[in-house]
């Protein structure tokens, strides 16, 4: 019995796990209207071409910092709050922003912002959950905090206070929902259908007026004025730069709706496409889901043979935000750390085995998520933060798997987990800040360097984590726990030591390709950028305990104390020169991270000095009384 | 016996790990004081010096002494040198790590020859322009034009107080004020309400005053100064010379400032700013001003297009593109070239590289002619890097792998 389940245990537990991430890829079904459909038309946002179900989700990311909103947020839980998806969200705002106005979309946590708007606190039986709000709530309030906003933008961002940051943040989601809401229609009107047609029509006789107007002679005042009342609305439609959503026809890039409409008076004709939106907004406003599906096929329909790869490319990126690939990786590493660390205690071989499995299971999904994203964008694995993170923990567990390979004692899968599901939860943070996928500005715009010169580096940053979290693990196992015996010890010193060494080889060659990029691009091999100095204090640092170790000047517990500072300084160099806010690498300021990188910090210290504790006073290794 | 205490001083590791250790300290610190010095600054405290003496930190003055760049780096290329003599043995084992270590020799020496060799100037031209010559983005020059006759005293000898005799003028200049960086006010016909600052020239419509030096690495000193011109029969009168009359780009960033006086009065005051000064003495007239630092060339470039693209519908900057044509009278060459973000142009001992750019959209509209700044460098060190990077790659690489090699056989046996 025993030998069975040693046996198939571990690839029955990686199973499951596998049928519960495949079992996510189903596209949820459409009640009525084709939302899901919807969702997978292309728009030109942010530079490039997204599906609209990114757009949408990026947005409420940004706005409410979460993918979907809850309409009733002051419900609990138990109650059955009604939520909405991100794509029925922007839908309403696009389509019908009177209705999304009223909902509670916007997230604000800081208290004096809360109070600037005149928001309502926490009270739950008048609809408040003191976070949440709607457009409509903070709209009395809104010329005071447009002067307070207009205080602070004359500010540094670094030297902005909490508040002040507040304040930048919450205008930028007002622009955003903005942009959205004049999207499709002028945000500030109302019945938009029936005012598209009456504009439509009276073009002909309105330009009569408008040449009669200039040219001196009597005119149509009542035409004149209510062309030039729309004519005002459209222009001011665009001034917003919304997303570009239709098609280009004729032009090279797409167009932005207002545009298309100011075009109308000057002798182009609306096109198909405009007219489908114009439908499907009549059918969404009127609740008539099967003439809003219609018009919805027939824009596809005229849609899909002029911009085939545009549709393709959104439809394929709808899969990969359904597909969560990173979710599931977390979650499967929980797991699989979780296994991994229990095997210590009872020392059962099936369990760290089933931690093994699982995490092999967790790295394919992360690789196809990380290859998926590769070929969405054409781009190499790391372009930004976000995307560092993933492949910081990708290089991660790989790692972790090849020593577990040959050590077979949980170390490495504890390791590979680990920092597998930290950096997956930083990526998951750092995805609020909007689009992960933004193009690329012109310095960086090059795929060779991008993928030598970044890619090195990164490596060269997960393995000084690996190499740290080893070290973190003789600690905590040899304090806390007596698990931790001479053998055991002397392979996790060898280890790090191993790692320490293909952490120096890459994060050196990473660090000088770098600079040979810079000597390519604009003439300079070394500016002492603080990304650079960040760059250069890893490999000055995991040089240095190579050197001290080479010496004799520090032993297995020296080392182990050494790597875990090392994880200090990759932080440093990997977050913590981004918000000195100088120099050209400055491109990834988050201001929320710096509470982050302080406790981490203050916690590897922490660590360091539990490592410095004699060993008296740890349990393993405890000197033998007599 | 002294001796062997030295080479063992000189060939320790733990010298190497002091230093290293130093290192870290220095570059950790001279990153933070970016912040409060500026890129530059905290580069001449920290990096290019010996001592650091004192530090800016978070806001705060913090009183420490470190060794700077130089004596570190020097130090290591020493204790590497000495080690690598001392210690050499021609074994398998060793290779690597003696590969790596070469390559750590040549790129120390190779930066250290960029410091003292290398050169970075700029080439500012609008479309249309041609350009024999590279400006200093940093150090200026006071010039004095009389025919074809051209006297250049380099910025760093106007300090304040001295008095500067040349042979080919035919009077002493006085330096009576010098400004690193300076700012510029018009005198506005109403508001004379103090008296010029020099009795002579731009002065006359304009308020030159210091300013503090700048910290960003995209801004730069506006160099001013206050001279007297002193002739065999006493005071000439004063001058005020600065960067800010002459310059090309400057003089458009004061026009658009004075943009709400309206077109008549900003396109007036760029006028005056572009007028050069003079002084006539015994029927010879020197026009006079102060410019940035030039270098000639014996080619020129002209720039024929300067193209700056967006990404659909944002402002976020896809590419950068100067189209230039090279004229090389020496050598009959007469091409053209096209150089952008990540494609340098390598001619003639020098690289130029795109450097900034005004053209685009919003440029057109405004009814300006798109520009182009290409940086100018000369560095006749610039491959060490290349070759000791893949020295110290190739190093590591053997290194690591006999270590990996050796680890799993030894885990295969077991």
């Amino acid at each position: 019995m025993k030998k069975i389940l040693s046996k198939w245990l571990p690839p029955s537990l990686m199973l499951l796990m596998a049928l519960w991430f495949f079992g996510n890829l189903q596209t949820p079904k459409d009640k009525d209207f084709a939302f899901s459909e919807f969702a997978q038309l292309p728009v030109t946002s942010n530079g490039r071409i997204v599906p609209l179900d990114s757009l949408a989700r990026n947005s409420l990311l940004q706005i409410r910092e979460k993918q979907t909103l809850n309409i009733e947020p002051w419900k609990g839980w138990n109650e059955k709050p009604r939520i909405i998806s991100a794509t029925e969200w922007l839908v309403t705002v696009m389509m019908n922003p009177a209705v999304a106005d009223e909902w509670p979309a916007f997230r604000i946590d800081n208290p004096d912002l809360v109070s600037l708007l005149k928001l309502p606190e926490k009270d739950l039986a008048n609809h408040s959950d003191g976070k949440h709000f709607s457009w409509n709530q903070f709209q009395p309030a809104f010329d005071k905090f447009e002067e307070e906003n207009r205080r602070v933008q004359k500010i540094e961002a670094a030297n902005r206070t909490p508040f002040e940051t507040a304040v930048s943040k919450m205008f930028q989601r007002c622009m955003l929902y903005v942009q959205l809401k004049n999207t499709l229609q002028p945000g500030d009107l109302t019945d938009w259908p029936t005012q598209f047609a009456d504009f439509e029509q009276m073009i002909p006789e309105a330009m009569v007026a408008v040449r009669e107007q200039q040219a001196g002679k009597a005119y149509d005042r009542e035409v004149f004025t209510q062309f030039a009342a729309y004519v005002q609305h459209l222009q001011h439609m665009t001034q917003f730069e919304p997303p570009l959503i239709l098609p280009p026809n004729g032009t090279k890039d797409w167009r932005r709706m207002g545009d298309a409409l100011l075009d109308i008076p000057q002798g182009k004709p609306a096109d198909a496409a405009m007219h489908d939106f114009v439908k499907m907004m009549g059918a969404f406003n009127g609740k008539n889901p099967a003439a809003f599906n219609d018009a919805l096929k027939d824009y596809r329909a005229s849609l899909i043979p002029q911009q085939e790869k545009a549709v393709a490319k959104a439809r394929a990126e709808v899969f990969f935000n359904q597909m969560q690939p990173f979710y599931a990786a977390m979650v499967i590493y929980v797991l699989a750390g979780l296994l991994a660390v229990f095997s210590w205690f009872n020392l059962s071989e099936t369990l760290r085995r089933s931690a093994v499995w699982l995490t092999w299971l967790g790295l394919a999904i992360h690789t196809i998520g990380l290859v998926y994203r590769m070929v969405l964008e054409g781009r190499p694995p790391v372009t930004n933060l976000y995307s560092s993170a993933i492949f910081i923990g990708w290089g991660s567990v790989v790692l972790g798997l090849i020593l577990e390979k040959f050590h077979k004692n949980g170390i490495g899968t504890v390791v590979a987990t680990g920092i597998g599901f930290c950096t997956l939860i930083i990526a998951h943070n750092l995805a609020r800040e909007g689009d992960t996928m933004e193009m690329m500005r012109a310095v960086l715009d090059t795929n060779f360097w991008l993928a030598t010169h970044v890619v090195t580096v990164t490596i060269g940053y997960a393995s000084t984590y690996v190499a740290g979290f080893l070290a973190l693990i003789y600690i905590l196992r040899g304090v806390f726990t007596k698990t931790l015996d001479e053998a055991t010890g002397k392979s996790l010193a060898r280890m790090i030591y191993g790692i320490v060494c293909f952490a120096t080889l890459f994060s050196f060659v990473g660090t000088v390709l770098g600079g040979i990029w810079a000597d390519q691009s604009w003439g300079r091999f070394w500016g002492w950028d603080p990304k650079e100095n960040g760059a250069l204090i890893i490999v000055l640092w995991n040089a240095l305990i190579l050197h001290l170790r080479w010496g004799g000047l520090i032993r297995d517990r020296g080392l182990v104390n050494c790597a875990i500072f090392g994880n200090i300084v990759t932080a440093w160099s990997w977050f913590g020169v981004n918000m000195l806010g100088i120099g050209l690498h400055s491109y990834g300021f988050t201001d929320a991270a710096f509470k982050w990188l302080v406790l981490f910090v203050v916690s590897q210290l922490a660590f360091i000095a539990i490592g410095l504790l004699p060993l008296q006073a740890w349990r393993s290794f405890r000197p033998n009384a007599p | 016996m002294v001796i062997k205490k030295i080479v063992g001083f000189f060939t320790s590791l733990k010298l190497t790990a002091v230093l290293l250790a130093f290192a870290t300290v220095l570059v950790f610190v001279g990153t933070i004081a970016q912040a409060d010095e500026g890129l530059y600054g905290a580069q001449a405290h920290y990096f290019k010096q010996w001592i650091v003496v004192g530090a800016h930190l978070f806001g705060h003055k913090i009183p420490l002494i470190l060794p700077g760049g130089y004596l570190l780096g020097v130090l290591l290329l020493v204790n590497l040198v000495c080690s690598h003599i001392y210690r050499f043995q021609f074994t398998t084992k060793k290779l690597g790590i003696q590969l790596a270590h070469a390559g750590v020799i040549l790129l120390l020496v190779g930066q250290l020859a960029t410091d003292i060799l290398s050169r970075e100037m700029q080439m500012h031209f609008a479309e249309g322009e041609t350009r024999s010559y590279s400006e200093s983005g940093t150090d200026y020059e006071l010039i004095f034009v009389a025919g074809n006759q051209v006297t250049a005293i380099p910025v760093k000898m106007l300090v304040a107080g001295s008095e500067l005799k040349l042979p080919s003028l035919p009077f002493t200049v006085r330096v009576k004020e010098f400004w690193k960086n300076s700012d510029i006010n018009f005198r506005a016909p109403m508001m004379k309400n103090a008296p010029p600052i020099a009795s002579n020239g731009a002065a006359l419509n304009f308020d030159f005053k210091p300013a503090p030096d700048v910290k960003a690495m995209d801004q730069k000193n506006v160099p001013s100064s206050i001279i007297e011109m002193v002739g065999a029969k006493g005071s000439l009168g004063t001058w005020a010379v600065s960067d800010w009359l002459g310059e090309a780009s400057l003089i458009q960033a004061v026009q658009e400032g004075y943009a709400s006086f309206g077109p008549a009065v900003a396109n007036s005051i760029a006028k005056q700013l572009a007028t050069p000064q003079a002084i006539e003495i015994n029927d010879q007239r020197f026009t006079f001003t102060m410019r940035p630092m030039r270098v000639n060339h014996p080619f020129s470039l002209s720039l024929l297009k300067a193209t700056h693209t967006t990404y659909p519908g944002t402002d976020i900057p896809k590419d950068f593109r100067s189209r230039v044509l090279i004229d090389n009278k020496l050598k009959g060459e007469k091409r053209e070239v096209e150089i952008s973000m990540n494609h340098p142009l390598r001619y003639g001992g020098l690289t130029f590289y795109q450097y900034q750019m005004s053209a685009g959209e919003v440029v057109e509209r405004a009814g300006r002619t798109p520009s182009s700044v290409l940086s100018v460098v000369r560095n006749p060190s610039w491959l060490t890097p290349y070759v000791g990077c893949g020295m110290v790659a190739a190093g590591l690489l053997v290194q690591f792998m006999s270590h990996l090699i050796g680890f799993i056989s030894k885990q295969k046996k077991k």
